[in-house]
């Protein structure tokens, strides 16, 4: 058990590439972090430093009190399940965990006993014999899980441990770490790139963007307030709808005030309701329907702007310029071309600086 | 993409193929035939006439203590230089394998030795090594080693095996180089978080995933050292002094064209063919499908 301090830790390679540039994060004891980001963005390169692969080229890292910048992976007291599982193919799913164990002199009974435990615990009582390429990807992951909590090691640190999977296991597996985390009640540092693995198992959510922290948080949090445009558009699927104030359409239902000092105007698609009514303070947009998605339990409505618009910043996963999403209960949805009008209440729109990377309060 | 080539008349394909068939049937097939038929054959000591005398050519080789010397002196030869050149190479490719500045050049002067023919390697060994001529000899003198490989028996081995393991340093290198490539590095990663130290990691991690290259190299050097190492043989000791580096080609070579006794000397060969085919047999049952860990 140990809190994890991350002190304005950098990484820059020989090259002279900075991959982190300062990152500030203090997980507490037992809690679950979770560090999310596109692609690129530097989230693995920040777990392996924990983890001791990378070396650290400025800043502290602290895991329970202990400055571990120097100290060997070996010795600092962590585990890690990494994406691709790194089972040695040559050994016992029971070897697997177990030589962990035995490489710091436990004794075979002691290590007998946590090795069936943790079998017992992730359903692989029956696999211990067997070797990794005669398991199945998710029976692999488990393996690899198991071999992280025999160690009982003071953190966690997970490397999108689920991408490997199939969109139903990858379910199932996210809610299986997060019990078995709450049980342990370990320390865990997660990466991955899903939103919605993301925002369901953190504690503390990281979010990351090109080598620096966008924000940090509850997950709930970041999802009603986020920090910036592209934690705005990140955080939330479909993504929230981004639009240019500097626009008289929008400017002048906004008001005075504050519209003054912010530049981008966001709305959640489910912040919505298709009306014919203003909302006092609120934003009213008129849409022509392009396109209609029906998921079962909700709807999603893709429309133009009656006005082409340029929409802000190019950020991975965002929509073509001057569409706006709209997501509504029900299966029940205006035809596509219709021409339809969309409004949202005051306190649902999010405004930030004209650069993106400040929220605008009222 | 079409994969097979479609000919019009069927005379062009069979054309084509001629000429390496050709080179298969003359250079391959038909000796091996002549051995054959050699092997059952005795000749005069003037070449007069030749009697058929069905397997007494054989059964001679193996009432020959000689013969049995070679045999041993080849295996021992062949189990000398291949694990002599396998670790060595593998110490190497460890080394090589460690991202440091410069790793490419130096990973391409690994390799060159390789393109080194047997010979030249037995005459730059003599440069070297050569009682009167070489220039380590004198260091050896020096330091109190009665170094004579042309009087002393064990010492010429030594040199052989020297020899024709280091040629054979760049091939191993290679493909430990490409084993240790194939390696995920994060099941070493894996192992370093879970308490390996260096030595461990190799030994339980890398060792053994390395098994299916060190098996199949196994077989390549033994087939190396049974075979091709009589180029150095011949340009280093010509099987001496006595017979203490005669090893069963160069005793193919010697007892034929020099001692004259064609009969045996095909039947010798006929042997290392029959030890060939039992090799490559294995190697094809064996490393063709994988050694499996």
């Amino acid at each position: 058990m140990a809190n994890v301090t991350l002190r304005n830790v950098r990484k820059t390679y020989p090259g002279g590439f900075e991959a982190i540039k300062g990152v500030d994060v203090d997980v507490g004891d037992g809690q679950f972090c979770v560090l999310v980001g596109p692609s690129g963005c530097g989230k693995s390169t920040l777990l392996r430093m924990v983890a001791g692969l990378e070396t650290v080229t400025g800043g502290e890292i602290d895991i329970g009190g202990r400055v571990v910048n120097q100290v060997e992976p070996a010795d600092r007291d962590i585990a890690m399940v990494f994406q691709n599982y790194a089972l040695y193919p040559h050994m016992s799913v029971y070897n697997n965990m177990a030589y962990g164990l035995r490489n710091r002199g436990m004794a075979e009974a002691e290590i007998k006993t946590r090795v069936e435990e943790a079998a017992r615990v992730l359903e692989l009582t029956s696999m211990l014999e067997r070797k990794p390429r005669q398991l199945s990807g998710g029976q692999r992951q488990r393996v690899a899980m198991g071999r992280a909590i025999v160690r009982q090691p003071k953190v966690f640190l997970f490397d999108e441990p689920l991408s490997n999977l199939d969109a139903k296991l990858r379910i199932a597996m996210r809610v299986e770490i997060r019990k078995l985390q709450r049980r342990l009640n370990t320390t865990s540092i997660y990466v991955t790139h899903d939103q919605l693995e993301a925002m369901t198992l953190a504690d503390i959510l990281v979010v990351m963007n090109g080598g620096q922290v966008e924000q940090v948080g509850n997950p709930l949090a970041i999802y009603e307030k986020p920090a910036t445009t592209f934690v705005a558009s990140f955080i939330g699927a479909p993504p929230m709808n981004l639009m240019s104030i500097h626009q008289d359409e929008i400017k002048s239902q906004l008001g005075d005030g504050r519209a003054s000092e912010a530049g981008i105007l966001g709305i959640r698609p489910e912040d919505f309701v298709i009306t014919d009514q203003t909302p006092a303070g609120g934003i009213a947009l008129p849409l022509t329907v392009e396109a209609i998605e029906r998921v079962g339990a909700e709807t999603f409505i893709y429309g133009a702007r009656a006005h082409d618009e340029q929409r802000i910043a190019a950020n991975p996963g965002e929509l073509p310029p001057g569409e706006i999403i709209v997501r509504i209960p029900g299966t029940e949805a205006p035809a596509i071309g219709e021409k339809i009008r969309v409004a949202a209440v005051r306190a649902k729109l999010h405004l930030f600086s004209g650069d993106g990377r400040t929220r605008v309060e009222a | 993409m079409q994969k097979q080539a479609i000919f019009q008349t069927k005379v062009l394909p069979y054309a084509l193929v001629a000429p390496q068939l050709a080179i298969v049937l003359i250079f391959f097939y038909w000796p091996a035939l002549q051995a054959v038929i050699q092997s059952f054959l005795l000749q005069d000591a003037f070449g007069l006439s030749t009697t058929f005398v069905w397997f007494e050519n054989y059964l001679e080789l193996f009432r020959d203590p000689a013969y049995f010397a070679a045999i041993v002196r080849t295996f021992f030869f062949s189990f000398a230089i291949a694990v002599s050149s396998l670790s060595f190479a593998l110490l190497l490719a460890v080394m090589a394998d460690k991202p440091l500045r410069g790793s490419m050049l130096y990973r391409t002067l690994l390799i060159w030795p390789y393109a080194v023919a047997p010979p030249v390697v037995g005459v730059l060994w003599i440069f070297m090594l050569h009682p009167s001529l070489g220039v380590l000899s004198r260091y050896l003198r020096a330091i109190g080693v009665d170094w004579n490989p042309l009087l002393d028996g064990d010492q010429a081995a030594a040199l052989i095996i020297l020899a024709a393991a280091w040629k054979q340093i760049s091939y191993n290198f290679l493909f430990f180089l490409a084993g240790l490539q194939a390696i995920p590095k994060s099941v070493l990663e894996a192992a370093a978080i879970d308490g390996a130290r260096p030595m461990r990691r190799f030994w339980t991690v890398t060792f053994p995933l390395l098994s299916p290259t060190i098996f199949f190299l196994l077989v390549v050097n033994i087939v190396y050292a049974f075979f091709d190492t009589f180029g150095i043989i011949d340009t280093m000791t010509r099987g001496g002094p006595g017979t203490s580096t005669v090893t069963l080609v160069y005793k193919v070579y010697s007892d034929g064209l020099l001692g004259g006794n064609l009969g045996s000397s095909a039947a010798q060969s006929v042997i290392l063919m029959v030890m060939v085919i039992v090799l490559t047999g294995i190697q094809f049952r064996f490393v063709e499908r994988k050694v499996t860990y």
